[in-house]
């Protein structure tokens, strides 16, 4: 019955996202308000109804319905509560429902976005429609999660074990969030190239969702490499997988977009350029489920794969990717040419910035695509993994932190390139210091750590400094300092906290990665310890465990300095699912300032005595700390930046008039 | 306590036939010189695990990549140079092996194309930054006559 409500509810947004579509389309094409109304009634109706086969999925999760085949095929009685929750979107056919429900529940906050101008809000409304037509009949024809199972089994298959995490539970909510929320940025695109006028006004608009979707994408995909470096054992965050770029690259397009869009607020210029980096940003996320779902590319990430349906996302991705920049190539160049500015300049430096933001996002595209292509051509197999990006995309990256702190302190139209490094040398100087110390520190060969040390210091200062200039910190009596700070407005905090949080990601990574030791052993409990960096560790004991739905050997770790001091004791797991069979590994984390001691038990096998002995892996992950806290930073600027209310004061400013 | 040790019993068996079912990696010897294993670890990520998914021989459990890193590690202690264990890998496996493609013709677009588009986008900003700062031409006497009567107020 549930089941069959919601199917029900799933067709019947189907059926109102298309009257959404046709009544806006034609309303504005009209202008015939009714229409519109009538419209955005049917957006906001259709994200109910999406809501209502959403929460009829999770019912059935919850309830353990095995008649129900989806459910059967992903979830287990003994699971617990959260995961049988999580199941819900751990599937093909779930996740494509929840990535619906973001779809129409943000359509229907754009629908009822008050203050846009007439045609643009009906435009936008009807390409959203379009856009929820496109998905939501693809979910009912192709992937519904309602279909029914006869016979029904009496246990279910269980959710995969790698996924059954709290991480990974709320890592697709989030990163879907990310990736449809560039949904709205791109359909007023759309509706600005059909009305055929990119403002202020639009970028206004334009803003507050690419930076909503953009936070949104950054928890996600932190959590996700959370998620790899916890899960897979191997110490490893970031492996330039595929699904791992499928993800980055709209981030890469909505960092872009943000930075662009403030260009078109503030001076009217870039207006074409923000516009195709707002079509460019939603056109990767779909390229990116496409990607992930068709399985077409091999990577670690990869859940719930099948091929066939894969390829429909391809069609929905050509059409409405294929029609957008086609309407692009024929309206922008009829868009108004905004505000000229000098080559240095505030706006030059947020050119540079897209341009090299551009150029990175270009590299990992093709470093994703190349192996494909190549194949399909010549049948030849390559593999593009870390090398090729750190000798490519990192230093196309560096070039745009170089200029990132000038950006901040130059002045729109016509700064002074002087001033500006006059007052950004203690920055420079202590950054070089920086650099210099940590190769005193450790040896010539990890010079290229020295340099990246150099760039996150650089980062982190650069932006102080522009905190110090505007709040005149150090100059002014405290008082005035005080007011200066309490008046700053939220985006200039958002602003700070985004980039010291780049800053503070750049030194964990190059730190971690340039410096972690790894020392794999095989132990018995009660062997002397094994030395790893500068400590120690022992195996105490292993012993079995029972989890709700799995059975575990758990080692009992003592993690110490070299001399002793310090002694904490730590258990990492090996569990085993009997649902389906397959071992994972819980890592034992012991978290020491910002350094990572990180043990792995491995597999049992005979010791030299043939007492019973297991591989051991130690790791000393230095500063790996950081690595996730710059991007919970740079998330946390994102939404100190929304909540600025400069962004709302504006459009009633403007209403009022 | 029957219950307690019959659980055990079976948790035992499971994970060990686990442990059998999967092919696993025989247990990893770091090699006794630290530079030399940094070097080995190095070097691990950059193979890739041909078996596996998007995975380097340094963070895959699977026998082949135990293998490899056990034939890095013989190599490295042999004194073979990163160079070489590469082109000896790329014999067996292909290039596929290694997570950094070759530079020949079929992947000079791949390798060239990151540094075209950042240096030629460099390249056009710098460009135009030169032809904005270029002085303003001062008008001939000509242009200034016919400027002067263009925006001359109408007289009556």
């Amino acid at each position: 019955m549930i089941a069959e409500l919601g199917a029900l509810a799933l067709a019947l947004a189907l059926a109102l996202a298309v009257m959404q579509a046709v009544a806006a389309g034609l309303g504005a094409a009209q202008r015939r308000p009714v229409l519109t109304g009538a419209a955005e009634g049917a957006a906001i109706a259709s994200a109910i109804a999406v809501a209502i086969a959403f929460a009829a999925l999770i019912h059935l999760f919850i309830v353990s319905d095995f008649s129900v085949s989806n459910v059967a095929a992903n979830s287990h009685t003994a699971k617990p509560l959260l995961y049988r929750v999580a199941g819900a979107w751990g599937s093909h056919e779930g996740s494509l429902v929840l990535w619906c429900l973001v779809m129409t529940g943000f359509g229907a906050t754009l629908a009822l976005g008050r203050g846009l101008p007439f045609g643009l809000r009906a435009w936008a409304t009807a390409c959203q429609g379009l856009l929820n037509a496109m998905f939501l009949a693809f979910a009912v024809f192709t992937s519904s999660p309602f279909t029914r199972l006869d016979p029904a089994p009496v246990q279910g298959a269980s959710l995969n074990p790698l996924l059954q995490d709290p991480a990974l539970a709320v890592h697709p909510p989030l990163l879907y969030a990310g990736y449809v929320g560039l949904s709205v940025p791109f359909s007023l695109a759309v509706a600005a190239l059909i009305v055929g006028r990119v403002d202020p006004a639009w970028a206004r608009w334009v803003r507050p969702w690419s930076l909503a979707a953009w936070s949104f994408l950054t928890v996600g995909i932190t959590l996700g490499a959370f998620w790899a470096y916890y899960e897979l054992g191997w110490g490893g965050w970031w492996f330039w997988d595929p699904v791992e770029n499928a993800s980055f690259l709209p981030w890469l397009a909505a960092a872009a977009l943000l930075h662009s869009a403030i260009v078109t607020e503030r001076r009217g210029a870039l207006a074409g350029w923000t516009v195709f980096l707002a079509l460019l940003a939603f056109s990767f996320s779909m390229l990116g489920a496409f990607l992930v779902r068709s399985g077409v590319l091999t990577s670690v990430h990869a859940f719930a794969v099948d091929p066939e349906r894969g390829m429909l996302l391809l069609a929905i991705l050509g059409v409405a990717s294929g029609a957008a920049f086609a309407l692009f190539a024929w309206r922008a160049p009829s868009l108004q040419p905004g505000g000229l500015f000098a080559p240095v300049s505030r706006e030059a430096t947020l050119v540079l910035n897209n341009l090299f933001l551009a150029a990175a996002a270009a590299t990992v595209l093709l470093g994703t695509l190349y192996p494909l292509l190549l194949e399909a051509a010549t049948g030849q197999t390559i593999s593009v993994g870390p090398p090729y990006f750190n000798l490519t995309f990192t230093p196309l990256m560096a070039a745009a932190a170089l200029i990132l702190p000038a950006g901040p302190l130059l002045a729109w139209k016509r700064g002074d390139l002087m001033g500006v490094l006059q007052r950004l040398k203690w920055a420079a100087g202590l950054s070089l210091l920086a650099g210099v110390a940590s190769l005193a520190l450790t040896s010539l060969s990890a010079a290229i750590v020295a340099v990246g040390v150099m760039i996150g210091a650089w980062l982190i200062l650069g932006t102080l400094t522009e905190l110090v200039e505007r709040t005149r910190l150090f100059r002014a009596p405290g008082a005035e300092v005080w007011r200066r700070t309490k008046g700053l407005p939220r985006g200039a905090w958002g602003m700070t906290l985004a980039h010291i949080g780049l800053g503070v990601f750049v030194l964990g990574a190059v730190v971690e990665t340039g410096l972690k030791t790894e020392v794999p052993s095989v132990l018995s409990p009660g062997d002397p310890p094994v030395a790893f960096a500068d400590w120690r560790v022992t195996l105490d004991d292993v012993r079995i465990v029972e989890g709700p739905n799995y059975l575990a050997e758990q080692g009992v770790f003592t993690l110490s300095r070299d001399n002793g001091s310090g002694a904490r004791a730590v258990t990492a797991e090996r569990r085993f699912w009997p649902a389906g069979g397959q071992t994972t590994t819980e890592v034992g984390l012991d978290f020491r300032g910002l350094d990572d001691l990180y043990v792995v038990l491995g597999e049992r096998r005979a010791g030299p005595e043939g007492q019973p002995a297991w591989s051991v892996r130690a790791y000393h992950n230095p500063w790996a700390r950081l690595i996730f806290l710059g991007p919970a930073l740079m998330a946390l600027g994102g939404l100190v930046s929304l909540t600025d209310p400069r962004l709302r004061v504006a459009v009633t400013r403007r209403r009022r008039s | 306590m029957i219950r307690r040790l019959l659980l055990t019993l079976t948790a035992w068996c499971a994970l060990a036939g686990a442990a059998m079912a999967q092919d696993v990696a025989a247990p990893d010897q770091p090699l006794a010189d630290p530079q030399a294993e940094a070097r080995a670890q190095r070097l691990f990520g950059d193979i890739r695990c041909v078996v596996c998914q998007h995975e380097s021989i340094a963070d895959s459990p699977a026998g082949i990549a135990g293998d490899l890193r056990r034939l890095v590690r013989e190599r490295v202690e042999a004194g073979a140079t990163d160079r070489e264990i590469e082109r000896e890998l790329v014999e067996r496996y292909g290039d596929f092996i290694l997570f950094r493609p070759p530079f020949n013709a079929l992947t000079a677009l791949l390798w060239g194309a990151p540094f075209v588009l950042g240096l030629g986008g460099l390249a056009v900003f710098l460009a135009w930054s030169r032809r904005r700062r270029e002085p303003v031409q001062p008008l001939t006497p000509e242009e200034e006559q016919a400027l002067a009567e263009r925006i001359r107020p109408p007289s009556d």
